[in-house]
């Protein structure tokens, strides 16, 4: 890593005003996520504004909406009763992300902002506009097995990789996100941008601000969700295709339906056509197939992960059947 | 690469107290005994538990959060080491192998290793004891599947994990 200077922020002010101060500095809360890109001479950040000590790990039931405070740990996420209760969803993607190591350190926050896992953009031996705007995209025409196939543009077509988050844009959450002159409510799903020309640009996330928490309005039907997670191996892995997926069945009809995707977007990849399709439809096979086929309307693949296309909608499939059950 | 150290002046003139880039004085709580090392900040808690504490028995595996040998516990939780900086720390108590065992008595998980023979080359079994010790604490329910998932953050390349999760079976049973 290169040398950095460092400090402990006392108050979500002294960090805030510290990062609009030096627009290069970063805040670290887990950690994991950026240490291991400075290390690898992706990220090089001057000065690592420590947020740890600021009050924002507590998960509680507002008024229409459950808050998570930005700092929580992804383990005390997955666990919380209203979380595992309401909104099972949530859980399932934290616990199959990553290790219980890295589940004990890394916080939601920087979870939904963690960066992809192409392994052209963590190699600084090799193009990518995401890292390098204008040098070229290495994995168009390279590897690309692990690639996304919705959402991709001839500029970038990273994996957007965190497993919650696509929970999260399923549940239509609301970031909450504290800047020098005060706060703003974006909600995830006009949070990310998708690579088109600026791959570089992953979010609305503004220099200087910070998610202090997020909100998962209320979903009557949140308890009948589920995440399914297809990978190459049974723990610690990347999603190829997930799904994250609520039903809202009543009188053998679906009334309402969630779907989001990971592992095949360059974003957590909401699939709206194919909840409108299932509104009304008989809560069967058929259905679930013809929505996992529009979920995927659009993909293109680049050869070596062609296979996720199916692959994907298989997903979409399992994952309705599975709360339907 | 040179660090604007008017940054750092105008996160000290807004009440931050600005460490390094140079090297400064952390003290850390280690196995219960505080010791305080000189280090940049760049320093993970991995090489300062290694290099400037000496305690030599957590290992560097991966350096990036895949292998687990880095395995401690901060405040009963288990953590890789290698991802984390120690300057994150002060003030929190981290337990590493060293500090398993009470005095000559071995940790029930350390005794079940030894008993099942849950190593072969060994390198990875300080954070497989650690992350063991930390993973029967989170009470999970035990049996094969839970434990295989639970402690999917620890490699061991030899492929010794039947015997680990016997070791861990054995070590979790109510006594």
């Amino acid at each position: 890593m290169n040398p950095f200077a460092f400090a402990r922020a006392d108050s979500l002010a002294a960090a805030l005003a510290a990062v609009q101060r030096s627009p290069r500095a970063q805040f670290i809360a887990g950690g994991t996520n950026i240490l291991d890109l400075m290390k690898d001479d992706v990220e090089r950040p001057p000065i690592l504004i420590d947020i740890n000590a600021l009050p924002l790990r507590t998960i509680e039931q507002r008024a229409g909406y459950i808050h998570i405070g930005a700092l929580t740990r992804m383990s005390d996420v997955a666990a919380h009763p209203l979380i595992r209760a309401g909104f099972p969803m949530i859980a399932v993607a934290l616990e199959e992300s990553a290790s219980p190591q890295l589940r004990n350190m890394a916080s939601i926050g920087g979870n939904v902002l963690q960066r992809t896992r192409c392994p052209y953009f963590r190699d600084t031996a090799t193009p990518c506009n995401k890292r390098h705007p204008g040098s070229g995209c290495g994995a168009i025409g390279g590897v690309n097995r692990m690639q996304a196939v919705l959402g991709t543009s001839e500029h970038c077509i990273a994996t957007h990789a965190s497993d919650v988050a696509v929970a999260f844009a399923a549940l239509d959450a609301v970031l909450h996100i504290a800047h020098a002159g005060g706060m703003r409510e974006v909600p995830i799903n006009a949070f990310y941008r998708e690579p088109g020309a600026t791959p570089q640009v992953e979010n609305v996330l503004a220099p200087g601000e910070l998610i202090v928490g997020i909100a998962i309005p209320a979903l009557p039907y949140g308890a009948h969700s589920t995440y399914v997670k297809a990978r190459d191996r049974a723990q610690y892995e990347f999603a190829l295709a997930s799904a994250a997926v609520a039903l809202d069945v009543r009188g053998g009809a679906i009334r309402a339906a969630r779907i989001a995707l990971g592992g095949v977007g360059t974003i957590p990849w909401r699939a709206r056509e194919a909840e409108e399709l299932l509104a009304g439809a008989p809560p069967t096979r058929a259905s679930y197939e013809r929505a996992a086929e529009v979920s995927l309307r659009g993909a293109r693949g680049q050869g070596q992960n062609d296979f996720k296309i199916p692959l994907a909608k298989r997903v979409v499939v399992r994952a309705l059947e599975t709360v339907s059950a | 690469m040179s660090v604007p150290l008017a940054g750092a002046g105008a996160a000290q003139a807004q009440g931050l107290a600005m460490k390094g880039p140079q090297a400064t004085a952390v003290t850390l709580t280690i196995n219960g005994a505080s010791r305080t090392i000189t280090i940049e900040p760049r320093v993970t808690l991995l090489d300062a538990i290694r290099d400037y504490a000496g305690l030599t028995g957590t290992k560097k595996g991966c350096d990036q959060g895949t292998c687990g040998a880095c395995t401690v516990m901060v405040n009963g939780r288990r953590i890789d080491s290698c991802l984390t900086l120690a300057m994150m720390h002060e003030g929190e108590s981290i337990t590493t192998i060293e500090g398993v065992a009470n005095g000559d008595t071995l940790h029930p998980v350390q005794a079940a290793f030894i008993e099942h023979d849950g190593f072969q080359c060994g390198f990875c079994t300080p954070g497989q004891i650690v992350s063991a010790v930390a993973m029967l604490a989170e009470g999970h329910a035990l049996n094969d599947e839970t434990v295989r998932a639970q402690m999917s953050g620890n490699i061991c390349r030899c492929g010794c994990y039947p015997h680990i999760v016997d070791a861990i079976l054995e070590a979790g049973k109510p006594s």
